[in-house]
């Protein structure tokens, strides 16, 4: 056993692990990550710790992430899509000084990008993990109560329930209206709760290349979907899955392929619609794509217009210098053990499909 | 037990639906219900009587596969094998629920889903063995709401909308929809007025008949036993003490209670 955790007072070191988790508790959580990518979709309970921050702030997401880290990970951290929105920057911050993480805003150039609400434009790639901050991890907890109930409901497959909620929305609105945490049904088997991204995500995640993990401190589960894993978004035979869509494109970079936030501008009502994920943005806009609005923002010092510096690549010179470099990652790089697991995953997947 | 009555069709099918010997089941020293055996032929309905605490929804949670019973086993001859339903998995015995049976509470309230509209409540179970068409399922559930005398305007509103005698008929269609070859009623009148129950009891005559319907009815209400019931079984203290013909043991009761029970009732 190597634990490396030290007490205050102690001059040389500082008062907590590399990545803020004792050793312990990250090989609970791997554990749990493996049994949830040997099982697609199933929630696998795991415990929980108290994070520096709230509850209901990313604490599943952080664990998750943290027992994964390693120093020659790249971080990318999105809220709402956004890498400049408060929350993202903490948890970046928080690894860059715990982790001695290289943290980055490019998707490209991530190796883990955890993410509150959206999956980025950019296709994600073999190699990459994703880990998604889950406020309730399970699906049917709104339909019903029980948590032994819904735990049998999952185990023999009894998924009428979920079908009814989605009955409701049409018929009381015409159409499903569920847009986000919209209900999915994975390898066939488990219905699982995407976390809250708008459904307009939900088409990402199936057959992925990039492993998809779910963390969910204040409910203590952690869910999994190993790469090329099918997610199937539920839907009815006359009434078929449809993403959200909109009338203009971007204001600032003028794509019609992203997932656009709205924006009310002034007292009188006017609107924009803008891409929600900022590096996705920024890098059209590099590229020369100009949006109606662009002008008007840039005059008024919103955003740099055609942005030079918008991938801004390794980060790494802002770290806290913090530990001995000799100690960094404690010899083992538990994100590429897992990166080895999750191709056994995925054969444990192909296997159930063959 | 005295009375050996023959039962209708039995030449037809010759195999019981439900046989049932020796359930018991027991509160630590209280008895619960003890040494209960009877079978049950497809199309007939039996109904349970007794006073309050005498065992009669006990009784019917073991048959129902809510409660497991201490002793005794309960074979539901619904496929092709005889099928005790307390050694299979739990798994099978709740899809039995979900299809096979149907369970009408005494509380509607218990057996609907409020916050669900009257159509989503009874397509609940089309959706739960695997219907995935809206139109459909919509069609099924208007289908339903007319045969238990529900506007299909109505369709669209919650059960808290509706009235008591209204939601204990949208119930009974949610159970029935699936078409389910055994249902299980506690008390499906209680606490509805004299004319909702006479409507009530007309319609659950008019269905059990045209759907061939098994069913089995507790109630202390020898009106609605009489009204419904082919069958009667008496239970006092938790142990049957007569059953037979539901006229014969009304009009011919030989067991004290039963005297008693029957007496007590004005004009029946």
């Amino acid at each position: 056993m190597t634990v490396h955790q030290t007490l205050p007072g102690d001059e040389t070191s500082p008062a907590y692990n590399y990545a803020y988790l004792d050793e312990q508790t990250k090989r609970m959580i791997r554990r749990a990550l493996l049994k949830a990518v040997a099982v697609p979709g199933y929630q696998v309970p795991f415990g929980s710790r108290e994070m520096p921050l709230a509850r209901g702030w990313g604490t599943g997401g952080i664990q998750v992430t943290a027992a994964i880290i390693g120093p020659s990970d790249t971080l990318k951290v999105i809220d709402q899509g956004a890498d400049d929105t408060t929350n993202a920057v903490s948890i970046r911050r928080f690894f860059e000084k715990t982790a001695q993480a290289r943290t980055t805003e490019a998707t490209e150039a991530a190796t883990i990008i955890q993410t509150r609400h959206r999956i980025p434009e950019a296709p994600l790639t073999a190699g990459q993990i994703i880990v998604y901050q889950v406020p309730q991890p399970e699906p049917l907890r709104k339909l019903e109560p029980r948590e032994a109930e819904t735990r049998k409901m999952h185990a023999w497959a009894e998924y009428g329930l979920m079908q009814v909620k989605l009955y409701e929305n049409i018929a009381r609105f015409g159409e499903v209206t569920t847009t986000y945490d919209y209900p999915v049904m994975i390898n066939g088997r488990y219905i699982m709760a995407p976390s809250p991204i708008p459904k307009f995500d939900n088409p990402k995640m199936h057959k992925s290349p990039a492993l998809q993990l779910f963390g969910a401190g204040r409910e203590k589960r952690i869910y999994a979907l190993p790469p090329h894993t099918s997610v199937r978004s539920l839907d009815f035979e006359d009434h078929p899955f449809r993403i959200q869509s909109w009338k203009e494109p971007c204001a600032l970079c003028a794509a019609t392929d992203s997932y656009l936030d709205e924006v009310v501008i002034d007292d009188q009502g006017s609107r924009m619609f803008v891409c929600s994920d900022s590096h996705h943005c920024e890098t059209r806009r590099a590229a020369g794509h100009r949006g109606t609005m662009l002008g008007d923002a840039a005059a008024s010092g919103l955003v740099d217009p055609s942005p030079s510096a918008v991938i801004p690549g390794d980060r790494r010179e802002t770290r806290d210098p913090f530990r001995k470099p000799t100690e960094q990652g404690s010899g083992m790089d538990p994100g590429s053990a897992l990166r080895s697991a999750r191709d056994d995953g995925a054969k444990v997947e192909t296997g159930a499909n063959s | 037990m005295t009375v050996h009555a023959t039962f209708p069709d039995t030449a037809l099918e010759p195999a019981p639906l439900l046989s049932v010997s020796g359930v018991g089941r027991f509160y630590g020293e209280r008895i619960g219900c003890e040494g209960v055996s009877f079978d049950l032929w497809p199309g007939e309905v039996l109904g349970i009587v007794g006073e309050s605490g005498s065992g009669k929804s006990t009784l019917l949670r073991c048959l129902a596969g809510i409660d497991r019973p201490d002793e005794g086993e309960v074979l539901f001859r619904g496929g092709s094998e005889p099928l005790d339903i307390y050694s299979v998995p739990e798994q099978k015995r709740r899809r039995l629920m979900r299809t096979a049976w149907g369970i009408v509470h005494q509380n509607p309230r218990d057996g609907l889903r409020m916050d669900v509209s009257a159509g989503g409540n009874v397509g609940e179970r089309l959706m739960d063995r695997g219907d995935r068409h809206y139109g459909q399922i919509r069609e099924r559930a208007l289908d339903w709401l007319s045969r238990v005398e529900i506007a299909g305007a109505r369709i669209d509103d919650r059960p808290r909308q509706f009235s008591g005698g209204m939601q204990q008929r949208l119930q009974i269609a949610r159970v029935l929809v699936s078409e389910p070859r055994l249902v299980f009623m506690d008390e499906p009148t209680g606490g509805l007025d004299v004319s909702v129950q006479a409507r009530l009891l007309d319609l659950l005559r008019v269905l059990v008949r045209d759907l061939g319907l098994a069913a089995i009815i507790v109630t202390h209400d020898l009106a609605v036993a009489r009204l419904l019931t082919d069958r009667l079984m008496v239970m006092k203290d938790g142990h049957v003490v007569e059953q037979g013909l539901t006229d014969q043991v009304l009009d011919d009761p030989h067991h004290a209670y039963t005297q008693l029970l029957t007496s007590a009732v004005l004009s029946v």
